[in-house]
């Protein structure tokens, strides 16, 4: 019995993406002895403990609901990343596609005082197409996706900048806040604010749940994930048997697209954040989606937990003691233990291995007996 | 007493979850013997090859060198004990010469630099002691196929190997390639060399074999001596019944034409010429026409040019009068085209989805298995895998939901078979479809083809078997070098008058 359960792949993928994280905090805390050896287990126990570093229990809410409200954009990245990936492309051009996302949502929030759903729609439409336009490119010229999706990472950037100045606020280099610009672009929360105590929660956390459940459908479940994973397993099957190979390249790109997107306006349409139109970086939650769709194991269930650990964590890095450890430690020690996650796949080759090893060695001790 | 055998694999079981691959088998190789090594497809002889070569572990057993118990934990281990093995593919880098080939590995070091003078020398020594005529410095990719498999046995030869395995050696060669390496073989045993030949070739086994072991289902049959045994016996021993050789006909009955090629050109690689050249030809219901040649002279290409993988650079295709050389691979699939593809793992099969979802790859959209709104239908999916799994015996671990790549190539080639003749096609287009299989197989695919023919459709085999040219089909087709050579009766016809034609040495005006 013992034995079936360590070859569930399911399983597997639990167990190896449970080693990843406790080897993350390990090296994590091994740097932080390195830099200062005395407050070192406190520190990475404020990155594990995250919210409950708080004593009283509403303020522990609040600040659950603070990683969640983060934790749904990261979700969709990954599901962007997850569903490219299941056709066999890398869609690491998702980072760019969530700016775009961004831009599109505060820009007719602000400018154009869109209400949240048609935002949400134009945000949808706008990655999805960029998404379409890498997709297009591999199809009909043989680009590289890998290639012109960090090309417009960069292109995606400072086109926002440019774009999103002109709804910036006058003092700061931020745009403006949307509580004040443009109310109705703000999404619903439907009692979720009361709930956390913060007003930043709001539908995008169930409906980013609910895109994990749909990927989940449409890949499984449908004619559709039946060719596109068809495709990705297997190009040349595919082709001959008569799937429509260019299309559905553009097609999953372009949907992976629009769910980077998505994630983008969940979060600047809740108003906890506003964009910074000098910003020099392609933002990390589109590279951070790849990590947690690899801790994931690459189920969009499992992408669900992955991408709330990986924000559980990466907001205890702020709680971090800062009067010992310089700012960027929390960035570090995060990236330590996502660096990690993304090893989950070779764990788990590393593990069927030796079981395999495990039983050969077992059936002979039987045969000797 | 000095041991006879230079190699025994004794009472060996090997396991895998749901099936025993090897079940209490032996072998015993003697020194200097041609043992041959026959079994059906997934009776377990790469299994057991496997475990000769150290890359599974068995439950049981013990193999002995020259009377010697060793432990095989991996490849190197083999090498070490004079183990060799020429792959059924080749392991050659293309664009080195044979004598780099050769010493790769074990290259000959002097004062830190390469030295291949006393490689060179070895070389040829060994290719003249043996009658192989390779030349050192040729380029693997400009030499012939049978002579890259010399190379393999040269690379044998060159680390001093004692036992040489052979696996299906012959699938790859012309007629007259094949008798040189039988000769090359009865060389090296009279040489004091041991040669185990894994083989589904009968005539092969009867014309160089000292013994053969015969293994079924996982399971050891027996070890016959080749000079008391014939064919006949070989063949039932394998498969458990008596085989029939000849395929049965009835009677032709043509009907109307169904595949029209006219005036076909297709476009070779930029800069290169056409690979194919103008071919017109036609196919009638009721006839199984055979596409002859030698490998690589536009078969393949010709195939995917009616199949609609390679685009066609000029000229007509129709199939039941309806032009298709524009339409796309669905619909002339569609139209009434099913295709038995060349490279069962490129392009018939995704290898890791469930047999059940290879078995509906060319209908997965009809109503029946999608609904209106986009969702597979599982039950009817079931029901249709498990319905073509019993019709066609295709067997594998766990039924429908087995994973493709975990089954046997024989039972793949049979859902690929299963899947395409259940479209219920005009044209059938099966190439090399018994490719790799053993005799129980063959004969099943051939009966399949000739049900084709007897319920009045049309097939089209692409073959390079001459036995399957000779034997299935009610008119043959010769070509060469992407032309149609010569058009033949198989019964009027010799294998070595249409030998001739596939080397290009004699050539037909075709009408059509």
């Amino acid at each position: 019995m013992k034995k079936n359960i360590l070859k569930n792949n399911g399983f597997q993928t639990l167990l190896a993406s449970l080693v990843c994280i406790v080897l993350g905090i390990l090296i994590g805390f091994l740097v932080l002895l390195m830099i200062e050896p005395s407050g070192a287990f406190d520190a990475i126990m404020s990155i594990v403990k995250n919210f409950l570093n708080y004593s009283r229990a509403n303020l522990q809410i609040k600040n659950l609901g603070k990683t969640l409200v983060k934790t749904a954009p990261l979700l969709m990245c990954s599901l962007s990343i997850l569903f490219s990936y299941k056709v066999g492309l890398f869609n690491i051009g998702a980072a760019g596609q969530y700016v775009v996302g961004a831009c599109a949502s505060l820009y007719a929030a602000i400018a154009w005082q869109w209400g949240w759903l048609p935002c949400l729609l134009l945000a949808c439409v706008a990655s999805g197409a960029v998404g379409a336009l890498v997709g297009a490119m591999k199809a009909y010229f043989n680009v590289n996706e890998v290639i012109s999706g960090i090309m417009l990472n960069w292109i995606a950037l400072y086109v926002t900048n440019m774009i999103l100045g002109n709804v910036k606020a006058a003092s700061n280099p931020y745009t403006r806040v949307l509580a004040e610009a443009n109310k109705s672009a703000i999404l619903p929360t439907m009692g979720l604010d009361r709930v956390f105590g913060l007003q930043y929660v709001s539908i995008a956390i169930p409906l980013a749940i609910l895109f994990a459940v749909l990927v989940w459908v449409v890949m499984n479940k449908t004619k559709f994930g039946y060719e596109l994973r068809a495709t990705g397993l297997n190009k040349n099957a595919a082709k001959y048997c008569g799937m429509a190979e260019n299309r559905n390249i553009i097609l999953s790109l372009a949907i992976s697209g629009a769910l980077a997107g998505l994630g983008a306006a969940f979060l600047y349409l809740t108003d906890i954040e506003q964009w910074k139109c000098t910003v020099s970086a392609v933002p990390q939650m589109g590279f951070n989606g790849i990590a947690a769709a690899f801790l994931g194991g690459l189920s969009p269930i499992g992408t669900i937990f992955a991408s709330f650990f990986i924000q559980h964590i990466t907001e205890g890095g702020t709680q971090v003691d800062m009067t010992m450890y310089c700012s960027q430690i929390s960035d570090l020690i995060s990236a330590i233990i996502i660096y990690l996650c993304g090893f989950t796949a070779f764990l788990k080759l590393a593990m069927n291995k030796a079981i395999a090893k495990f039983e050969s060695k077992n059936a002979k001790e039987r045969s000797t007996k | 007493m000095e041991n006879a055998y230079a190699i025994e694999m004794l009472n060996i079981t090997k396991k895998f979850p749901g099936i025993i691959a090897n079940d209490n088998i032996t072998l015993q190789l003697k020194k200097g013997e041609i043992h041959a090594l026959l079994g059906e497809n997934g009776a377990g002889k790469s299994t057991l090859m496997s475990v000769l070569f150290g890359l599974y572990t068995p439950e049981e057993g013990i193999i002995k060198k020259d009377g010697k118990e060793v432990k095989i934990s991996n490849p190197n281990d083999a090498n070490d004990l004079g183990i060799g093995m020429v792959h059924q593919h080749f392991k050659l880098v293309e664009c080195f010469s044979v004598l780099d080939n050769i010493i790769m590995g074990v290259e000959p070091v002097k004062n830190g630099f390469l030295d291949k003078s006393v490689a060179r020398k070895k070389v040829t020594e060994l290719s003249e002691k043996y009658g192989l005529h390779v030349d050192p410095d040729a380029i693997i990719e400009n030499i012939t196929v049978g002579m890259q498999q010399r190379t393999e046995i040269l690379k044998m030869l060159y680390r001093d190997n004692e036992v040489l395995i052979f696996d299906e050696p012959t699938a790859v060669l012309t007629p007259q390639e094949i008798s040189e390496l039988l000769q090359i073989m009865k060389n090296l045993a009279a040489e004091g060399k041991s040669i185990l030949f894994i083989t589904h070739k009968l005539a092969e086994i009867m014309e160089v074999a000292d013994r053969c072991t015969v293994i079924r289902k996982g399971k050891y049959i027996g070890t016959v001596d080749v000079k008391t045994s014939s064919p006949a016996e070989l063949s039932a021993l394998m498969v458990g019944r008596d085989v029939n050789f000849h395929v049965e006909k009835k009677p032709q009955e043509l009907k109307d034409v169904i595949l029209s090629v006219e005036n076909m050109s297709v476009a070779g690689e930029p800069g290169k010429q056409d690979v194919i050249k103008n071919v017109s030809m036609k196919v009638r219901g009721g006839e199984i026409v055979c596409l002859a040649g030698i490998d690589g002279n536009g078969q393949s290409e010709f195939v995917y040019a009616l199949s609609g993988l390679l685009p066609v650079k000029s000229g007509k295709i129709k199939l039941c009068g309806k032009e298709i050389q524009n339409m796309s691979i669905r619909k002339r699939s569609m139209s009434g085209m099913s295709h038995i593809p060349e490279d069962r793992h490129k392009h018939g099969m995704v290898l890791d989805y469930p047999l059940e979802d290879n078995m509906i790859l060319q209908t997965y959209f009809k109503p029946n298995f999608t609904s209106k709104f986009g969702f597979l239908k599982r039950k009817n999916i079931r029901s249709f895998s498990d319905r073509l799994i019993e019709m066609y015996d295709v067997r594998s671990g766990q039924g429908s939901v087995t994973i493709a790549r975990a089954m046997s190539g024989g039972n793949q080639q049979k859902a690929i078979i299963a899947r395409e003749i259940d479209k219920e096609p005009e044209l059938l287009i099966a190439v090399q479809p018994t490719r790799g299989l053993d005799v129980g197989a063959i004969e099943f695919i051939h009966k399949q083809l000739v049900a084709q023919r007897d319920a009045g459709k049309a097939v089209l085999l692409v073959s390079l078997e001459l036995d399957e040219v000779m034997d299935v089909p009610d008119r043959i087709l010769v070509m060469y070098e992407g032309e149609i050579v010569g058009e033949f009766d198989p019964k009027a016809v010799s294998q070595e008058e249409l030998g001739l034609y596939m080397a290009g040495a004699k050539k037909d005006e075709v009408k059509v």
